[in-house]
């Protein structure tokens, strides 16, 4: 990997082309497409008066959608890290009939638009459907239009990320560490806990915190099975819509630069924990 | 350097690498209590829902789902889809080149930052992205009163749903090719410029046939999304029937109509395309496995 340059010049010397074109271009289409719009609600909030913009912010419908997206989201991280890591496992280390079709579903999260997901997962969960006819019928649970919905619509866009960032990990661990733990007396789990657990933690830890990340922010699978009550099953991105729908644009946005900020800090937690995982397994990225 | 494709050699016949070792083996207990709840867990929040999508559809029979999938609006949210993501992909497939090609083979300061912005796009929630371009070029937006002057409209009608469209699938092919034409380093590019090639015939002839498989998988996912989008493409669409509907809009209309049999019916279209995505992604991933494979044997001898 070359270095980064060092001194006064902005750009190390390189014989290939296209830096002005490419840099030009790139800093162009970012700022038209993500800065302007990103920039556009930071002064739009600014129409309200600091008091004014708290109030808008801790208004207790609101306070009550943070307290249910940010928990759920929580929450469907934490079970996706577990089962995540237990299909990462399994996918990795065993055969059985039908690995390779199980491999290519777990990405089908990522490519079934949430609005699918969000009537399927209903249709499963309502009273008279599959799951929904035992869980409420015999057991009294109640998922769908209630907030267990959220969460088993939280679980279900989260799980490919887990699996996907540890599976690799577990790809490339060399047998010669498990070899040594049990030639020194090791038991498996023993191994696992402390030879294995510590490799793979950098990027469970990443794969939580995207899961969480793209869960804190979903919006087209929960409004569907979630029931929307406020104060109850009502999540965060609703909360911004609706006040659309009002025509309280400056409302909309307040939420809404709450919601961006702990973005951009997710963002870079995410991006402090891949460097992380990149320098304890040795990947180049 | 480690290939990531090695580890797959013995994994075709009798147990991966880890079953055959005493070290690096489970009792046969534990592997299936694994096997089972991985299993358990994947077949109640994937296949099922997946399953339900096609069994409510057909639910009412062949004819109901035909008849869903062929009338006027079904076919004009169709049509629209398509359209924006023939608009949408292609403008991200040129910027995630340019931006790779920037990234991967030139230093420069302030790269870092640069990696990251690009990458925001993925953790902004699809509403926000919505508000964003409502903001921006709404009726009361910055560029409002200018866009009415001129008899432009982009929030409620195609260039806004096209906006939001470009900024969701945003960092899909960047984030593909950038790790990957870092990791091929820029030995090939530097001997082709040095051996007189222009700039172009550089990317045209060296570059693309080495990031070939990386750039359709990111296509491929960047695709999926766009015509998927729901959250960011209801805020500035208007969901004018007809006009503005894109499929997802159409199912959540046909849904809260209680109008279940279309709604799953039209659902069952994405649901179909979700599933092509994935047979073509795992077909891209063996053959881009199989292009490296080749590769890191023929340098090592």
């Amino acid at each position: 990997m070359a270095k980064r340059p060092k001194g006064q010049s902005f750009k190390s010397y390189s014989v290939l082309p296209g830096f002005n074109l490419t840099l030009g271009y790139t800093l162009a289409y970012l700022t038209i497409i993500v800065l302007i719009p990103v920039i556009a609600v930071v002064i739009k909030t600014t129409e309200l008066s600091l008091a004014e913009f708290w109030q808008v912010v801790t208004a207790p419908r609101t306070v009550a959608s943070y307290k249910l997206s940010f928990g759920a989201s929580l929450l469907a991280a934490a079970v996706n890290s577990v089962f995540g890591l237990i299909l990462a496992w399994v996918l990795v280390r065993y055969t059985f009939p039908g690995k390779k079709i199980v491999d290519a579903l777990i990405d089908l999260p990522f490519a079934l638009p949430t609005a699918v997901a969000g009537i399927s997962l209903t249709a499963l969960y309502a009273r008279n459907g599959w799951i929904g006819q035992y869980l409420e019928g015999v057991l009294g649970i109640k998922v769908a239009f209630a907030p267990a919905g959220v969460l088993v619509a939280l679980i279900f866009i989260g799980l490919p990320f887990v699996v996907r960032t540890v599976q690799p990990i577990l790809q490339d661990i060399e047998s010669e560490f498990e070899e040594a733990a049990a030639s020194l007396g090791a038991s498996r789990w023993q191994t696992f806990r402390h030879v294995l657990l510590p490799i793979i933690t950098p990027a469970l830890l990443t794969g939580f915190a995207l899961s969480f990340a793209r869960a804190v922010g979903e919006y087209g699978s929960v409004i569907f099975i979630a029931g929307n009550i406020p104060r109850v099953s009502e999540i965060t991105p609703l909360i911004i819509i609706t006040k659309l729908e009002q025509f309280d644009y400056v409302g909309a946005t307040a939420v809404a630069l709450v919601m961006l900020v702990f973005s951009f800090f997710l963002l870079l937690v995410i991006n402090g924990l891949q460097s992380w995982a990149a320098r304890s397994t040795g990947r180049t990225h | 350097m480690s290939s990531p494709t090695r580890a797959s050699h013995g994994t075709r016949f009798e147990g991966t690498r880890f079953e055959k070792g005493h070290a690096t083996r489970e009792s046969a207990w534990v592997k299936w209590i694994l096997i089972s709840l991985g299993l358990a867990f994947f077949a109640l929040f994937l296949v099922l829902p997946l399953a339900s999508v096609f069994y409510e559809a057909l639910r009412r029979g062949w004819g109901v789902y035909l008849a869903s999938i062929t009338e006027p609006m079904a076919l004009q949210a169709i049509k629209l889809t398509l359209i924006i993501a023939f608009i949408a992909v292609p403008l991200n497939v040129v910027f995630g080149v340019i931006a790779a090609w920037l990234i991967a083979k030139h230093d420069f300061r302030g790269k870092q930052i640069l990696t990251t912005l690009i990458d925001l796009p993925f953790s902004v929630s699809p509403v926000i992205v919505g508000l964003m371009y409502v903001l921006v070029f709404g009726v009361n937006g910055w560029f409002g009163s200018w866009l009415v002057e001129n008899n432009l409209k982009i929030i409620f009608a195609v260039p806004g749903i096209v906006l939001a469209t470009v900024f969701v699938t945003f960092p899909f092919v960047a984030r593909e090719l950038i790790p990957l034409m870092q990791s091929q380093g820029r030995d090939e590019e530097e001997a082709a410029v040095v051996l007189g090639a222009s700039g172009w015939q550089t990317f045209w002839y060296v570059t693309l046939p080495n990031i070939k498989w990386g750039l359709l998988y990111g296509v491929i996912l960047c695709n999926a999304r766009a015509m998927g989008e729901f959250g960011a493409v209801s805020v500035v669409s208007g969901k004018i029937r007809g006009q503005t509907n894109t499929m997802p809009l159409h199912v959540e209309i046909l849904y809260n109509e209680y109008n279940f049999a279309a709604a799953f019916s039209v659902a069952s279209l994405l649901a179909l395309l979700a599933i092509t995505t994935l047979i073509i992604k795992t077909w891209v991933e063996y053959r881009g496995a199989h292009a490296a494979r080749l590769a890191s044997g023929g340098r090592q001898e």
